[in-house]
């Protein structure tokens, strides 16, 4: 495809200083197939390549259109961490990188905390933005897990975590490490309070991020070809010194290794999650005789619909056993706060 | 080899104490008050070099050879050890050992990395890198912990999960994020020492603990100073930047209230004095013990997650 690079490029680009509406790149090339993709015809298809199925980044915005039932959100406000803790300064000062990064996103940190519903059944979804220092996580972003999972568990709704990230923010040092055990605290809460934790892994999660709350799932899914892994391939390499099996660290290699229950093409995932979460929170009996039973099964056909009511009776009797060892503890307390010390802390 | 290059005047200085002792044997006075004026020297070099250890020199103590490793606190401070093996699931990973003891009177689970004292015992141990089966051992340990009301000791030493291919393909993110929940669930007091290196998940895989001390010298990090320095400044020359950029020292962790308390070494380091060394962990974990027991299992739970969730915002 060179003589596209070296002909038609010059040529796009003439046109692009000439008139400044037309976008800067009309077309790109595959990296995995190398066939040439017109950038109006690629956001069509979700950035996926429509000639060899290879999923492109897409940026967290997009990501929740294309999830939340008609497109729609509540982005959930975050509260404000300590910045740059470490005074930190490699070639550049953190404070600046982070300040560039906010300025660009126009958000505090790398993550977007959203509520609304995904075939009628409210979702919570923590989305990593790879575009803000890749994805990093540092005590921002794992701020954003904890927000997330407790408001999960205030609106009755199932948490997604959807991670896009290298790992830990190393210019928060130790700090980013112990966002580790506070993300899985988060999903914790969740789990207890009987609902149900999805994770969806896209490109890439690694590091501490995926040996945190990315691996702690009742199911995980993940986008074609995907990276995911623990060490990073170089640092890998450097310490055996051989050659890596092929497809080491993609969705699929994991799915063969037990990691992960599925692939799912992006343009598929919508309908896999509504499907599951309807399984799951739906399930069309009254298992424990409550009488609270919403009936399930019954097709989520108004997405406006769906917002408390969606729980079932079982998993509302679930929820009540989990909580009730808690309510000994902590008497004074409505049971709807007992399980959320955090919220208390964030309040303040 | 565990020779460090700051403490090179200090030992040429006691070698040749050493040497002055032997030609004066017959003790002649003049050689015997030399001799303590040198040794003198000699104290104070070390108190003044260990007193102000810069943070990449607290690196080079942290990995020294001759630190007090895992199997020497067990020896120094645990009766009746019984060692237990294997993650049941597929092999038995010797970088990260535990089992059950006796501290103080007490039964206890105790685990840890165990990083080799010699080229066998190091290859044997894989340098205390542990494989997904050395945390999925410390999460059956941990269950056990919490099945029998055992409180947990775990001695971190580690410079991090191994990365190799056959740790990814058994899953070594979802063994290090399990072992965490695992540390979260336990119904039993976990008392955690950084005891040389906290390398990253590898570290605090076992360390999300009730009470978290770290030995003076030893150091707690995200990334080790050479991968930072390889990936923010290019280039792993600048591993003392990082070092000191990262504030991996004990009394960083400290400052960013990370950790609960310091371990004071003996001066000149751990590995100049490892009974010491020890006595002094075993002094530290029998008071902490002491003040959380007894404990009431979701009372217990509900601080340690109140602990983590505060780090960062108490800042
Ligand atoms: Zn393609």
């Amino acid at each position: 495809m060179n003589w596209l690079n070296n002909f038609i490029r010059p040529k796009i680009r003439s046109l692009v200083t000439q008139q400044k509406d037309v976008p800067d790149n009309l077309w790109q090339k595959c990296a995995t197939c190398e066939g040439m993709l017109f950038n109006r015809d690629l956001s069509e298809n979700l950035n996926v390549c429509y000639h060899c199925g290879h999923h492109m980044k897409i940026t967290v915005d997009e990501r929740l259109r294309l999830l939340f039932d008609d497109a729609k959100w509540d982005e959930v406000r975050l509260a404000k961490v300590a910045q740059d803790p470490l005074k930190f300064k490699d070639s550049k000062k953190y404070a600046d990188r982070l300040k560039a990064a906010q300025t660009k996103s126009r958000r505090d940190d790398g993550i977007i905390v959203a509520k609304g519903t995904i075939t009628g059944i409210p979702v919570v979804i923590a989305a990593f933005d790879f575009d803000f220092m890749g994805g990093s996580m540092g005590a921002g972003v794992g701020e954003g897990v904890v927000r997330a999972a407790e408001e999960a568990v205030k609106t009755n709704s199932a948490l997604l975590a959807i991670p896009a990230s290298g790992g830990a923010r190393m210019q928060e040092g130790a700090l980013s490490l112990m966002q580790m055990p506070r993300t899985i605290i988060a999903v914790e809460m969740v789990k207890e309070a009987g609902l149900p934790y999805f994770v969806l892994l896209t490109d890439p999660t690694t590091g501490g991020v995926s040996a945190s709350f990315a691996m702690v799932g009742d199911i995980h899914l993940a986008e074609p070809g995907c990276m995911i892994g623990f060490a990073g391939k170089r640092v890998i390499q450097e310490t055996i010194r051989e050659e890596l099996p092929p497809r080491f660290q993609t969705a699929e290699y994991l799915v063969d290794h037990g990691m992960v229950d599925m692939v799912v093409p992006r343009k598929e995932l919508r309908a896999t999650l509504g499907r599951m979460l309807g399984l799951i929170l739906r399930p069309g009996f009254d298992a424990h005789g409550t009488g609270r039973s919403n009936k399930g099964g019954s097709a989520p056909k108004s997405p406006a619909k769906g917002g408390s009511d969606v729980r079932t009776a079982a998993n509302a009797a679930r929820n009540i056993a989990q909580l009730a060892p808690k309510l000994a503890t902590v008497k004074k307390k409505k049971p709807a706060n007992t399980s959320t010390p955090v919220r208390k802390a964030a309040a303040k | 080899m565990s020779k460090l290059d700051f403490e090179k005047p200090i030992l040429e200085l006691e070698a040749k104490i050493a040497e002055l002792r032997n030609v004066g044997s017959d003790s002649s006075l003049n050689i015997s008050d030399e001799i303590r004026r040198m040794q003198a020297k000699a104290d104070r070099l070390l108190q003044q070099t260990y007193g102000k250890l810069t943070p990449v020199q607290k690196v080079q103590v942290a990995r020294h050879q001759d630190r007090p490793h895992f199997l020497d606190y067990v020896r120094g401070m645990i009766e009746d050890f019984t060692p237990l093996a294997g993650d049941r699931r597929f092999a038995e990973d010797k970088a990260l050992l535990g089992g059950l003891g006796r501290f103080k009177g007490r039964s206890v689970v105790i685990m840890g990395q165990e990083k080799g004292s010699d080229t066998e015992s190091r290859i044997r141990h894989n340098f205390g890198m542990a494989r997904p089966e050395g945390y999925r051992k410390a999460q059956r340990l941990l269950e056990m912990a919490s099945q029998y009301q055992l409180p947990v000791i775990t001695l971190v030493d580690t410079a991090g999960a191994y990365p190799g291919v056959g740790a990814e393909e058994r899953g070594q993110a979802e063994a290090i994020a399990k072992s965490i929940e695992a540390c979260l669930r336990t119904k039993a007091p976990i008392l955690s020492v950084v005891i040389g290196e906290g390398g990253s998940g590898g570290a605090i895989a076992i360390a999300t603990a009730d009470r978290v001390f770290m030995l003076e010298h030893s150091i707690y990090s995200v990334i080790s100073p050479e991968g930072c320095a390889s990936i923010l400044w290019r280039s792993a020359d600048h591993a003392d930047d990082a070092a000191t950029a990262l504030k991996l020292t004990a009394e960083d962790m400290l400052g960013l209230k990370l950790i609960d308390g310091i371990i004071q070494e003996p001066i000149g380091g751990a590995h100049r004095a490892k009974e010491q060394t020890i006595e002094n962990v075993a002094k530290q974990l029998d008071s902490s013990l002491n003040s959380l027991i007894p404990w009431n299992d979701n009372d217990l739970k509900q601080s340690r997650r109140d602990k983590f969730l505060a780090m960062g915002r108490n800042l």
